[in-house]
């Protein structure tokens, strides 16, 4: 390694290591102004009186605010609920709000020295690092010693890894007001573009789109005059980087709701949830705009746009899912199942939660229509459970959490139900196929091993059949990793495109059909 | 010609290399009732030969290179015999193990592939000094490259090379001797020899050319401490690479009434001399070789196609063994090269040859023609993919020159917006013939050409 590596990797663990020590710093105080700011005006007179204890207290870290927060109001919420005063009850999380204001100090002070000295210089150390890589080597496939690597196979990097993604998901998502110290340091960019504080949200968007930038030039360089790999990796980072990060924000800023125009239903869930419904209603032409460019997208533009090129214009091209597994999540995606088995545990699992989003919306959509009469508040309870499992359990925690465990395209394979969508539009009706080349196969099995899918190329490339799969993604690493050249992603006539006797091209004495 | 029937019951094939298993396959696709046995002792399970080289560099574990599924031998039915095979009773029909009680058989089917090549020289069982054709040899290599400080590669051909690029993942430092005048020049013209040797150059590998082996020194240990090479130069090195071709391995033969030369010798029907026993793969030698062909053939493809037609004729009426036009491929460290037809390494009149070269030197096209019908023999390309089928169909029919430079786009295979070479060629055509070519493409009409396709 060059020393200039060194000194980059140096800078990003130093980085990681501030990223991780602030979150024990700062101190926390609650006033009841504090409260004042945070506080719906119908909960005020509860908090006040039920949090007047912690009034003036100084805590010194977040952990001891938020355990004695917590404290005071279920002790509030759990006499009500015995009481069965529902109405009573506080069932809005002030945690992460009322840790945000109460939070001065180091960190709440220094946020933009932080934030240089964590993300940026973690950033800066990391493309540091990457930019070397291979240089002064001839352009080709860059996995030698990969198969040797603590990180990438399971080893114990690998398994530390996977425990700490895991670790962040499981805080990011339903104890955030521990990780307040990290909402703040990206509060300096948030103002810069959108004019108010951070929220969880945003600081893991912002993260999110600098793991899929910096990885992403990490791409550029392992595959260096790749264009294909290289033109969809530039692809997934400008989506993540303009669509799925900025433009939301920028929305915000001028009063608009949330949306991210690349998010599509049933990937996004929530599209048709009363709330946005209600919000894209009443934000005038932007909001017909986002109401009926999604409804587009999912009835027109998906389809037709699979038909022509397969799914993966969406998944390996433009999704915000699909680019942080083709970025961050690429030293990893040999770690995908191939067997016949986990192809069928698979299709039981995606095509499942597809029919669970669709049933679910249909459900929300018609109880909207019929304004809660049919149903009631009944639906809010399934939205409740589908994110809990889907949203936040399974596309978070196992979808990113799982990489260095089994891959990078968890989530992708197993459980996007928009993935499913496309998936049957794919294996079904579209012009997309992976393309063998007559007989030239050699079975070595650099495709399927370098499968982020799961699916095992070799076994159709070895008996000379297309690959025309309802998972693929169209990632092609595996053409560009076949030393054969065998394998060539291709959109062209349906006719053909299946075959489900194969001849492999090369012996005229018999016609071997493969059954 | 002995087909399968009512009292051959059981199939017995000694190697699980790509001939064997493709034959035990269609089989059983033909038969479903039929014993199948396949011995072999290199490894349990059918394994990939060609990606020995990628176990070592790290792209992939063993695991990884084995085609099927475990499970994939039970369901079908395939008993998996994992033994050495020491002596073939002919007479009684009856295998003899090393470990395992004997086997009978009704049918045989020799599938033993090759061995590595070691010939005469002095050193050559000196610890350190292998060549690499099975598993254990990878593991040899896997223990002789420890520590190692410099190693040298005997014999430009295709594994010399692959072993060149397995040291150098490793960082060992490599001294490659080739006899000829460039790399593998025996098989390739001089201007894709050059460009691969260009190439091996610019991977460190220090390529000696027309550089011969004289001797290996042992080091007072049993090991190597360096070669000796027919000009007297000493090159200090821990590690020597053999790559100096294979033999069919024939041992398991040699005492038995079954008739040997090069190879087991072979009808079209990969019969033996013997009824009942029959060979395939690396391990035959045909006794009238099909056009063209030589007497042996050691690749992969040849292989599979052996298996193939040795199935067919079990189950059905036999065909003899007729290959279509050759092809095969290879990479020589980044550069892939493939080739449809026959190219020789020189060729004479009326033979023509067109030949294009990218500026930046690792990419090239050459196609060999018939100077007078201007019908195509056969074409190589190096960095530049092409489609097998459609070479397979234009040689058959006897298609010219001018339709493959003019439909290039069609014959091409590289990835989607990968650099698009056909306007080079067709110039570089043109400029060389004096014959002018209009490119036939495709009319785009509609909904279609909008979406650019
Ligand atoms: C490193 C390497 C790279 C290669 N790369 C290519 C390539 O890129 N393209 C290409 O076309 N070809 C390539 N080849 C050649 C190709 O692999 C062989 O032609 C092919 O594998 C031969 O297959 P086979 O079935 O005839 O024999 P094998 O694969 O050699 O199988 C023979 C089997 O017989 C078994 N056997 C032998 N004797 C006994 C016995 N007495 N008892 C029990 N079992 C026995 C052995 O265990 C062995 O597994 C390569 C070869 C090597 C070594
Ligand atoms: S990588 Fe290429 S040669 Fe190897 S198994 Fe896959 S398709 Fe066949």
């Amino acid at each position: 390694m060059k020393n200039i590596q060194k000194l980059g990797l140096s800078l990003f663990f130093l980085a990681l290591l501030i990223f991780n020590v602030i979150l024990c710093l700062g101190t926390f105080q609650l006033t009841e102004e504090r409260l004042e700011e945070i506080a719906k005006d119908e909960h005020l007179e509860v908090l006040r009186k039920e949090l007047r204890p912690m009034f003036g207290v100084k805590y010194t870290n977040s952990f001891a605010f938020v355990y004695n927060f917590n404290n005071y109001l279920d002790g509030y919420n759990d006499l009500q609920k015995d009481e069965q005063n529902w109405d009573r009850v506080i069932w809005d999380d002030y945690t992460l709000a009322a840790a945000r204001v109460s939070s001065d100090g180091f960190v709440a002070n220094n946020r933009l020295v932080l934030l240089f000295m964590t993300l940026f210089m973690g950033s800066f150390g990391a493309l540091i690092y990457i930019l070397p890589l291979y240089r002064g080597e001839p352009k080709g496939i860059k996995h030698n010693g990969l198969m040797l690597s603590s990180n990438k196979r399971r080893g114990i990097i690998g398994i530390t890894v996977g425990i700490y993604l895991i670790l962040i998901y499981i805080l990011l998502y339903w104890y955030p007001a521990y990780i307040v110290n990290w909402v703040l340091i990206t509060d300096p960019i948030s103002r810069k573009i959108s004019g108010g504080p951070a929220s969880q949200w945003f600081m893991y968007g912002v993260i999110y789109t600098l793991a899929i930038l910096v990885m992403g030039i990490r791409m550029f360089r392992k595959y260096w005059g790749n264009r294909y790999q290289m033109l969809r990796t530039a692809s997934v980072m400008f989506f993540q980087l303009s669509f799925a990060f900025l433009l939301p924000e920028i929305l915000m800023l001028f009063n608009q709701p949330y949306h991210n125009f690349i998010n599509i239903w049933p990937l996004d869930y929530t599209f048709f949830f009363d709330y946005r419904i209600d919000d894209m209603l009443s934000s005038g032409a932007i909001g017909m705009l986002m109401l009926i460019s999604g409804i587009l997208l999912i009835v027109i533009g998906v389809p037709l746009m699979t038909y022509f090129y397969g799914k993966r214009w969406y998944c390996s091209w433009v999704c915000g899912c699909g680019g942080l597994a083709e970025t961050a999540g690429d030293p990893y995606r040999h770690l995908s199942d191939k067997s016949v088995k986990s192809w069928k545990i698979e299709r039981w699992m995606v095509h499942s939660v597809l029919v669970f989003a669709v049933v679910m919306t249909a459900f929300t959509i018609v109880n909207y229509f019929t304004g809660y009469e049919w149903l009631g508040h009944s639906t809010d309870m399934l939205h409740e459970w589908y994110g809990f499992l889907i949203g936040a359990a399974f596309a978070g925690v196992v979808g990113v959490g799982f990489y260095p465990f089994m891959g990078n395209r968890v989530w992708c394979r197993y459980g996007c139900p928009l993935a499913a969508y496309l998936g049957i539009v794919q294996r079904f009706k579209s012009r997309f196929r992976i393309t063998t080349n007559g007989g030239q196969c050699i079975s070595c099995g650099n495709c399927s091993t370098y499968c982020e899918m799961g699916i095992d190329v070799r076994w159709y490339a070895q008996r000379g059949q297309n690959i025309v799969r309802a998972s693929c993604v169209g990632c092609g690493v595996c053409s560009s990793v076949c030393p054969r050249g065998v394998l060539k992603l291709e959109n062209g006539n349906e006719e053909g495109r299946i075959s489900d006797m194969p001849i492999i091209i090369g012996n005229k004495s018999v016609t071997i059909k493969n059954q | 010609m002995a087909q399968i029937n009512q009292n051959q019951k059981h199939i017995v094939i000694i190697g699980n290399g790509i001939s064997g298993i493709t034959c035990a396959r269609h089989i059983r696709k033909q038969d479903s009732d039929i014993r199948i046995t396949i011995i072999s002792g290199e490894t349990e399970h059918f394994y990939s030969r060609t990606a020995l080289m990628y176990i070592y560099m790290g792209h992939m574990k063993y695991h990884h290179t084995k085609p099927y599924e475990d499970h994939f031998w039970g369901k079908n039915r395939l008993n998996l015999v994992h033994d050495w095979v020491t002596e073939i009773d002919i007479d009684n029909k009856k295998l003899n193990l090393e470990q395992s009680p004997p086997i009978e058989y009704d049918l045989l089917v020799l599938a033993l592939g090759s061995k590595y090549n070691t010939f005469g020289w002095e050193g050559k069982d000196l610890k350190g000094v292998q060549g690499l054709y099975n598993y254990q040899d990878l593991e040899d290599m896997e223990a002789n490259t420890r520590n190692c400080q410099r190693a040298v590669i005997v014999g430009g051909g295709l594994i010399g090379i692959e072993m060149a690029e397995m040291l150098r993942s490793r960082h060992i430092p490599v001294t490659f001797l080739v006899r000829e005048k460039e790399f593998w020049n025996n098989i390739l013209p001089e201007d894709e020899a050059r460009l691969v040797g260009r190439h091996i150059r610019e991977h460190h590998i220090d390529l000696r050319l027309e550089t011969v082996l004289d001797k290996i020194i042992d080091d007072g240990n049993g090991k190597v401490k360096a070669v000796i090479t027919q000009s007297g130069e000493v090159i200090p090195c821990q590690f020597v690479g053999l790559g100096v071709g294979v033999s069919p391995n024939i041992s398991l033969i040699q005492d038995t009434p079954i008739e040997v030369d090069r190879g087991i010798l072979v009808d079209e029907y990969f019969a033996t001399n013997i009824e009942g026993v029959y060979a395939i793969g690396d391990c035959v030698q045909y006794r009238n070789p099909p056009p063209s062909r030589p007497k042996v053939e050691q690749v992969w493809y040849t292989g599979r196609m052996h298996g193939e037609t040795l199935a067919y004729n079990l189950t059905h009426k036999p065909v003899p063994y007729q290959p279509g036009p050759w092809f095969n491929s290879a990479k020589f460290l980044d550069i892939e090269y493939q080739t449809y037809g026959v190219v020789p390494c020189v060729w004479k009149h009326p033979l023509d040859s067109f030949y294009w070269e990218h500026p930046e030197g690792k990419i090239c096209f050459r196609a060999l023609y018939d100077g007078n019908s201007r019908q195509l023999k056969g074409v190589n390309s190096m960095g530049f993919r092409l489609r097998h089928e459609y070479f397979d169909v234009l040689l058959k029919r006897g298609g010219t020159i001018e339709e493959v430079i003019s439909s290039l786009h069609e014959a091409s295979f590289d990835q989607e917006f990968a650099e698009d070479h056909h306007q080079h060629i067709l110039h570089a055509f043109e400029s060389q013939t004096g014959i002018k070519l209009y490119p036939i493409k495709k009319k785009r009409k509609g909904l279609l050409a909008l979406f650019g396709l």
